[in-house]
């Protein structure tokens, strides 16, 4: 029997907002480029696969609080403004 | 009669240049060397007597039926065993031959129930044929003697009776699951007269390791195998040619009605995917297109705690058509979108796409294989240019090493796991890759000759070592790699790194370096190596990188672009193919062409005669977050349920639940239609006219065997909602809409209802330089040109086992079951299946108290479900396994929002979790534990 989590907002919480570990993720996946190739490639990958609604809220988060970012998602995201 | 019977030619076809000629009877044929007198004469137009021989099964030679006379030849043989000689002249007709044959026919008959006029095989038994054919009328030693009409029926297995009193013993059905199935579950047991057919030792077919695949239903002559659908509604008298709506294999059935009552669905010998097999999905679980818990009628609500209350289409319609233009007028064009099937036609979820970009005015249209090969989609575009498996399923009986990874085709793919059991039986090698002992690493007459068995979330990790004894070990096709690719060098590079070796990267994987190295050398020295993966390869937070990483392998060895080799993804659902074909993902119109391609987005916005929009929408788990957030508020949902196949469920249906409108279109009120607003009754496949994509690019024609049940065609409903929204859209016909995706489309460019009806399939692309379609691709070029070699770095999940989550959950499916389950949970086949279990390591079990059978809760960071344990090694210890197939467990529960960095196709196969005993306190107390921790980390 399932127990449906009434709680779902703690998970949600418990994490970094799903942008940020999402340009975390790509930025990783990046990697073997150096730093400013791995940027622009991060930055196609957005432009060609988020929502803009998601770049903006991505965009909130970096202007924000870089504290959790990967420097090269940092570098990408400002390849997006 | 209409039923449809193909011709049958005794014995299987033999490749090459016809250049043996013979004379049967007078008429001249030529054959090519190996073909039997048997088939010879059946090209040449001479039907010979035959009960044993069927052109499905290697000759046998046991029913003394088929004998023939050759000139300059002593004797009667069989013509079924008898292979061709250059200049032959054979009679199949002479008084002598006539005798012998009446005396076999009365012998046969002397000990077969005389009751052909209440047999369920009357009209379709062979026995009878033949017993006209040899003209018999009489049987000279009466019925009295000892004989087996006695004999006992098992009835054990729900869709077929076996009757052995009727049985001529002539060893088809054991053949069949011998050579077609490759299970081996059915013996001829006894000697002389006391030989029967007997599944297993002397067990009844449901406890045995029959698989009820129906192979042996079909190949048997009489009505010892029978349908017992037959048995109940009578044979058959009409068939229409359709295309199975379960998994990618995509076979080809013949439905088998009477008047609009499907009888049966008999697996079509011309089905290119199939060539005349079948599953126990495909081929019996048929029932749920009829089930009570069917939905016909559209209803509405206006709020999701209310009933629902049953309207009329136009109602229902104008309903949806109303709210979405509503939230569209408050919140803007971006907070409404849709999610297309893989289980509906191309046609179906091209209106739907077509819908959300040209009536709701946005790109937010993603389907369901997002959350199963987006991956897929990804890499090998990345990697080959083409969004596409590269073969057809006939090119594995080239191979001579096939890769198996994150796959179990004897379960999810089953028809096309018998294709390549049978060219491992004839010895191609076999690498599995894959945590869990499935089936293929040891069946009868199969084995691996390299399981590597892997910690789950380690894929790239494997393939990088695999990929780094290529390279630094010499075995890379440099010739191909200098003529075909780009990128090698850098790639060679990266991957020769001491990181990638196999014994570096042991202590991550757990596969023994000297077994990675082994299979490494073994399939790039292979003449021909495979590739086949399933959803253990893209349901990972690296899953486009290891299909990248693939790829690479495959290009690396020279292994694109013929017969036998290839990269081959096995797709879950039917048409999951054909529905990222059609546009279905929010970056990507039909085609695979990106939405800010201006040229490409001028054609469209052309023939659409409306401003399309360059950036890309909106994906499933993009859709959910952005529901939670408040900007999007509507959601169409067309044939998928999202609150139970999707991950973490508790986020999911806290997504529909803040949303203000959802639209379900389905067969039955689904986990998702519980947050609905309106609920539009869809089609079974039964009912459908239109196209399925297979995994193999090839399209099939689905056709309708009667008429929709909910009074409206599935595309229909779609293009009214699109045309009460302000966007008119309207077509006599879904060929109409294969014409426009035609024109649209240049790798459908050749494709139409009349060319499919005239071919029989389509494998894409298909256009004027190749307009009997594509079944290898990539052959002298990529389609992107160069293949291109991309860095694969192994990038672990963020999902790790900790001291309270100490356990890996990986899911899957079984063979039984399909999918969340809705359509085979309302079949029989719940009497292989009736409930969701989890795979523990005996290890693993007893370090909890946890015995076989025993109720268990499996608990992740986001939520916590309860099932029954199932000890098994298959798993490695420190693994647990599930299936996802009944809403009640809802495996999907525990699953998280990880997902793949490239598509967001979720991480379902590794979860960390804790399992213990469920006893109904502890229950309680555990999920309040599980909260306290929760709040605790929160804070912290």
């Amino acid at each position: 029997m399932a127990c449906w989590p009434q709680n779902w907002w703690i998970d949600m919480a418990l994490n970094a907002p799903a942008e940020i570990r999402m340009i975390n993720n790509i930025a990783a996946h990046f990697g073997y480029l150096h730093t400013e190739q791995a940027a622009t490639a991060v930055a196609d990958h957005i432009k060609r696969f988020w929502d803009p609604r998601m770049k903006q809220r991505l965009l909130l988060f970096v202007a924000s609080d870089t504290t959790d970012l990967d420097p090269v998602a940092v570098t990408a995201a400002a390849l997006l403004r | 009669m209409s039923l449809l019977k193909e011709p049958d030619f005794g014995t299987p076809a033999k490749e090459g240049e016809a250049t043996l000629s013979l004379e049967v009877d007078g008429l001249p044929v030529a054959v090519p060397e190996g073909t039997s007198i048997m088939r010879a004469a059946a090209l040449a137009g001479v039907d010979v007597p035959k009960l044993c021989a069927t052109d499905r099964l290697d000759a046998f030679g046991s029913c003394r039926l088929c004998l023939v006379e050759i000139d300059g030849r002593r004797g009667t043989p069989a013509s079924c065993t008898t292979p061709v000689a250059d200049g032959m002249v054979v009679r199949t007709q002479t008084p002598k031959l006539a005798k012998l044959r009446e005396n076999v026919m009365e012998l046969y008959i002397s000990d077969h129930p005389l009751d052909c006029l209440t047999c369920a095989a009357n009209g379709d038994c062979e026995l009878q044929d033949m017993a006209g054919t040899v003209g018999l009328r009489q049987v000279r030693y009466g019925y009295e003697g000892e004989n087996h009409f006695d004999a006992v029926k098992d009835q054990s297995n729900p869709y077929f009776d076996f009757d052995p009193s009727k049985c001529i013993v002539c060893s088809r059905c054991v053949r069949a699951c011998d050579e077609i199935q490759g299970t081996f579950a059915l013996t001829i047991e006894g000697r002389g007269f006391d030989s029967k057919v007997s599944p297993g030792a002397g067990e009844l077919f449901m406890d045995s390791e029959c698989v009820s695949c129906g192979a042996c239903v079909q190949a048997c002559p009489t009505a010892t195998l029978q349908e017992r659908s037959v048995i109940e509604l009578g044979m058959p008298s009409r068939s229409v040619i359709t295309t199975c709506a379960y998994c990618g294999v995509g076979c080809s059935f013949k439905a088998e009605l009477r008047g609009d009552e499907l009888v049966r669905m008999v697996p079509h010998k011309d089905g290119g995917a199939n060539e005349g097999h079948s599953c126990v999905k495909g081929r019996f679980a048929f029932g749920y297109a009829t089930h009570p818990d069917r939905k016909l009628k559209p209803m509405v609500r206006d709020t999701i705690t209310e009933p629902w209350r049953e309207v009329e289409w136009d109602e229902a319609i104008d309903t949806v058509a109303r709210r979405m233009l509503d939230i569209r007028r408050r919140h803007g064009a971006g907070a409404i979108g849709a999610i297309t099937s893989s289980r509906c036609t191309n046609e179906e979820v091209y209106v739907v796409q077509k819908m959300v970009r040209a009536a709701f005015g946005n790109n937010n249209v993603d389907t369901c294989a997002r959350v199963c090969h987006s991956p897929t989609g990804y890499g090998l575009k990345q990697t080959f240019g083409e969004s596409a498996g590269t073969q057809d399923f006939r090119s594995v009986a080239q191979a001579d090493v096939i890769m198996v990874i994150g796959a179990n085709p004897t379960d999810g793919h089953p028809v096309f796991a018998s294709r390549m059991k049978q060219r491992l039986r004839q010895g191609a090698k076999l690498i599995v890759v894959d945590p869990r002992r499935i089936d293929l690493v040891r069946s009868p007459h199969v084995e691996a000759d390299h399981h590597l068995q892997l910690a789950p979330g380690t894929n790239v990790a494997v393939v990088n070592a695999i990929a780094h004894v290529v390279v630094t070990e010499g075995l890379v096709d440099q010739s191909f790699i200098a003529d075909r690719c780009e990128g090698f060098a850098e790639w060679a590079e990266f991957i020769a790194r001491p990181e990638n070796s196999p014994e570096a990267v042991q202590p991550i994987t757990g596969v023994p370096a000297a077994e990675v190295r082994a299979a490494a050398r073994l399939y790039a020295q292979a003449p021909n190596g495979a590739i086949y993966y399933g959803l253990g390869v893209t349901e990972h937070s690296q899953g486009s990188t290891m299909v990248m990483g693939m790829a690479n392998l495959a290009m690396a060895c020279g292994n694109i672009g013929r017969d036998g080799v290839g990269v081959n993804p096995l797709r879950g659902q039917n048409n999951v193919q054909g529905s990222c074909d059609m546009g279905s993902f929010p970056h990507e119109l039909p085609g695979y062409r990106h939405v800010s391609d201006d040229a490409v987005r001028g054609i469209f916005e052309n023939l659409w005669g409306t401003a399309l929009l360059p950036e890309p929408g909106l994906r499933i788990p993009n859709m959910f977050d952005a529901a939670i957030e408040g900007t999007f508020r509507g959601l169409f949902v067309h044939g998928e349920d999202i609150a139970q196949s999707d991950p973490n469920v508790g986020h999911v249906t806290a997504a529909l639940a803040a949303m203000e409108l959802v639209v379900v279109q389905d067969l039955f009120l689904n986990e998702t239609a519980k947050f609905a607003h309106v609920f539009l009754p869809g089609a079974s496949f039964l009912e459908k006219d239109g196209t399925f994509t297979n995994a193999e690019r090839r399209i099939n024609r689905v056709r309708a065997v009667m008429k929709p049940k909910n009074g409206m065609h599935e595309w229909d409903i779609v293009c009214r909602v699109a045309t009460a929204m302000g966007y008119p859209m309207h077509y006599d016909h879904p060929s109409q809409i294969m014409d426009e995706i035609a024109t649209l489309t240049p790798t459908f460019a050749g494709v139409s209802f009349d060319r499919l009806d005239e071919l029989g399939s389509i494998q894409w692309p298909c256009d004027d330089e190749t307009p009997q379609g594509t079944p290898i691709m990539h052959i002298d070029e990529f389609t992107r040109g160069k293949g291109r070699f991309v860095p694969t770095p192994f990038v672990p999940t963020d999902e790790r086992s900790t001291r309270r989550f100490p356990l890996i959950l990986t899911t899957g499916r079984i063979l039984s079951q399909y999918n969340v389950g809705a359509q085979t949970r309302r079949t029989a086949n719940i009497a292989w299946h009736q409930e969701d279990l989890l795979e523990i390591h005996p290890h693993d079990a007893e370090d909890r108290g946890i015995t076989d059978g025993d109720e268990v809760t499996l608990a992740s960071r986001v939520g916590t479900t309860k099932l029954r344990a199932k000890i098994s090694d298959r798993m490695p210890t420190g693994v647990v396994y599930t299936t996802f197939h009944y809403p009640v467990t809802g495996a999907n529960v525990v699953t998280t929002d990880n997902s793949d960095w490239a598509t967001n196709c979720p991480e379902y196969k590794v979860t960390a979790v804790q399992v213990a005993l469920a006893h109904p306190v502890v229950m309680r107390q555990e999920e309040h534990a599980l909260d306290g921790v929760l709040a605790a980390e929160l804070v912290d």
